[in-house]
């Protein structure tokens, strides 16, 4: 079972459902962030996963692998400076506090 | 501008300024609020003699009269109005009663409002009043006259109600006002139709051009007819007819002068001559013709028996000038122009003195209006009761004063044009005149005193600024129908009016045969004058000198035999419950109803739309929590629903 496919797909959909769970059930605005980290990556591992065990993939699964891992890097910055730019504003993390735009 | 034309505009302008001054300046001239008005309304009498001089018997404007423009007033495309001026015999002749009748009010006003704290505003009123009846004569075309009328409306308005802090004053110069917007309403729906007929509102031009569409067949009769009506309507309000009678009675709310001037000097007499004005029209529509002598014959008699039964004296004497009104009207219709006029001329004096008559008497027993409180009066007042006495016979048509040949003219004309049953009515009103008045004098100034005894002692004859104008109204109350009737139907009234109205009975198909006492018209002279005698010696009878009090029995088992008529008659034939009941209760209620269904149907759908769109809106827009989660939580379980399909649905 050490040599499968269906293990690495199976740790990349619990990495997906654990950052799932935690992007909808966190309320700090970092730990959803992180939780999304965590969701790119179980994509980037079944993907990974994918190239390792299809011959013809190889090529096209690590560079879709750095793909996301560029488009998250991107993601991670931008994320964390709006989220700080909120938080010096309104001086919490949390995104329940964030509802001045609401009638 | 030549000077007449200068002296015709200055009748305006001086009336005009005397308003704007007193209105100004007026508060701080105190008890000589009358200073600039009284004086400016004098030399406006003269003024305006000077031109009824210049008309009638120097003729310098011929028989077209003199026209001109002062400005473009309305210049608006198409439709262009001049602010344009015109005097004829026909303006002349009622200037004489404007102007005459109005300045004696004006002076008499000066003693009667002496103590009043409002007098200011009461002769800047009556200065404006003048100027809108000058205006009304000397406007030369439809729409300046429609303003004129609406002024003369604004100024009773402003008049009536003077006593604004009497509920009942503003009461009646309401009604007044709203009464006569009623009959405005036909006379602008008129003057539309002319303008839609034409395209012209100038008098000349008008009276011209009407009859000749009506002759080449561009309008059909009942055009014609429809425009006469609808005219006749607007007169009908100024003049007080049947139906639009009830503001006039009520309109003695305001101060006594302000009744003289109304009912004798101006405002009823805009409908009268309004008609006499546009004769042209009239007399090419032989059907509306028959309508106004209707109206007005029965005017004259339904008035006349309310007259009867009247308590207060201002209120007879009110009933009394819708019935004088009334016979006008039938005159007018009947196509005796120059009679009705006849009687405007005479009747404005004999009226104006009547009224300020009885405001000397409501004076000298301490402002008391009903005549149950008065009585005997006669030596205590002799210059009032010796020229209200003028004026009653005049009214009561007893030759030889001057209602006489006015009223014994309307009545002769009726029957000889064919009229018989208006001559017939008319007869009936002549002895319902006379004794009316009679009741009046005798209730009055004869029989046994029922003045209150604190006030009895106290009865003196007006100042001499009221007696002075009643001595000079009662001299053409007397003597103004043998100085221009006489020759009987060849006088010199007939000598000015019939030139200007020679068409309009060629139109009616009346034939003038000359006056000839030994026939037909000895008779109808006979009739008349006898019917007034009746009446009059029957009220002097049943009320006044003849009997004394001893008649006071025969009276009220006269009064309880007729016990409905009676009340018919104190209750003015329920004609005001009539109007409440249909427009104030019914009218109402439908006014209500109609409102429920605007707020209730009409609101109610408007409004609900907009809050069944509130209500959705509010509802959907609790999906929008503005949470990212909650949206997250829609992509994760959509994402599942794709996938499940995918897994269970399509790959299967």
């Amino acid at each position: 079972m050490s040599h499968s496919l269906d293990a690495y797909l199976v740790l990349s959909g619990l990495l997906f459902a654990i950052g799932t769970f935690g992007f909808l059930a966190r309320r700090n605005a970092i730990a959803m962030l992180m939780s999304i980290e965590l969701m790119l990556n179980a994509v980037n591992l079944s993907a990974i996963a994918f190239g390792a065990f299809t011959p013809q993939l190889q090529a096209h699964a690590s560079l879709i692998a750095l793909f996301v891992m560029a488009v998250a890097a991107a993601e991670a910055t931008v994320g964390l400076a709006i989220v700080i730019a909120i938080y010096r504003n309104r001086r919490t993390p949390l995104v329940d506090e964030y509802s001045s735009m609401r009638e | 501008m030549e000077t007449n034309q200068l002296l015709v505009t200055l009748l305006l302008v001086l009336p005009m300024t005397g308003f704007l001054l007193t209105a100004l300046v007026g508060r701080r001239l105190f008890s000589r609020a009358w200073i600039i008005a009284v004086p400016i309304i004098v030399l406006t009498w003269l003024i305006g003699m000077y031109i009824v001089y210049q008309t009638l018997f120097a003729g310098s404007f011929g028989e077209e009269g003199l026209h001109f423009t002062l400005y473009e007033w309305v210049p608006a495309g198409d439709f262009t109005v001049a602010f344009n001026l015109g005097v004829d015999a026909l303006t002349a002749v009622v200037l004489i009663v404007v102007t005459t009748v109005g300045m004696l009010v004006h002076i008499y006003s000066i003693g009667y409002m002496a103590h009043d704290a409002g007098r200011w505003r009461f002769f800047a009123y009556l200065n404006l009043f003048m100027f809108s009846m000058l205006l009304l004569v000397l406007a030369d075309n439809f729409l300046l006259l429609f303003a004129a009328w609406e002024l003369v409306g604004l100024s009773s308005y402003l008049l009536i109600g003077f006593w604004y802090n009497r509920r009942s004053a503003a009461l009646a110069a309401k009604k007044a006002f709203i009464v006569n917007r009623v009959g405005d309403f036909g006379f602008a729906l008129g003057i539309a139709a002319i303008w839609t007929t034409v395209g012209t509102l100038n008098f000349t031009e008008v009276f011209e051009l009407l009859p000749e569409a009506l002759h080449m067949g561009h309008m059909e009769a009942w055009h014609m007819n429809g425009i006469a009506l609808l005219l006749f309507m607007g007169a009908m309000g100024k003049s007080a007819q049947f139906p639009l009678h009830v503001w006039l009675p009520d309109a003695m709310e305001g101060p006594t002068p302000v009744s003289a001037l109304i009912h004798a000097a101006t405002m009823v007499n805009a409908g009268v001559y309004f008609v006499a004005r546009a004769n042209p029209i009239f007399s090419e529509a032989p059907q509306a013709m028959v309508f106004v002598a209707a109206i007005g014959i029965f005017t004259a008699i339904l008035a006349a028996s309310i007259a009867f039964t009247q308590r207060d004296i201002k209120r007879v004497l009110a009933y009394s000038t819708l019935s004088q009104l009334g016979y006008m009207f039938a005159a007018l219709g009947v196509g005796a122009f120059t009679a009705a006029i006849f009687h405007l001329v005479t009747h404005g004096f004999f009226k104006g003195l009547l009224f300020l008559g009885s405001g000397s008497v409501i004076h000298a027993v301490h402002e008391e209006q009903d005549m149950n409180k008065m009585g005997a009066l006669w030596r205590r007042i002799p210059i009032t009761h010796w020229t209200m006495l003028i004026g009653s016979i005049a009214i009561a048509g007893i030759p030889p004063l001057a209602g006489f040949f006015s009223k014994d003219e309307i009545l002769g004309q009726s029957f000889k044009n064919g009229f018989v049953w208006v001559w017939a009515i008319g007869v009936v009103v002549a002895v319902m005149t006379g004794f009316y008045m009679f009741r009046l004098m005798g209730k009055t100034f004869y029989g046994k005193s029922n003045v209150d005894p604190h006030v009895e002692p106290n009865i003196h004859e007006s100042p001499r600024s009221m007696t002075v104008p009643l001595i000079l109204l009662a001299i053409p109350s007397a003597l103004l129908g043998l100085a221009i009737g006489f020759p009987l139907e060849a006088g010199l009234i007939h000598g000015w009016l019939e030139p200007v109205f020679v068409h309009a009975t060629e139109t009616l198909g009346i034939h003038h045969e000359a006056f000839n006492i030994a026939g037909i018209d000895g008779a109808l002279l006979i009739i008349g004058a006898a019917a007034g005698a009746l009446g009059t010696f029957a009220g002097l009878w049943a009320f006044g000198i003849f009997g004394r009090d001893e008649r006071r029995p025969l009276v009220e088992r006269v009064t309880a035999r007729f016990r409905p008529l009676y009340t018919a008659s104190y209750n003015k034939w329920w004609f005001d419950d009539l109007n409440d009941l249909i427009f104030v209760r019914i009218g109402g209620a439908v006014a209500r109803a109609l409102w429920w269904f605007d707020v209730r149907v009409i609101d109610g759908t408007v409004n609900g739309v907009a809050a069944l769109t509130q209500s959705t809106g509010r509802g959907i827009r609790q999906i929008q929590t503005g949470r990212v989660q909650n949206y997250a939580l829609g992509i994760a379980a959509g994402l599942l629903v794709v996938a499940a399909t995918y897994m269970f649905v399509i790959s299967r």
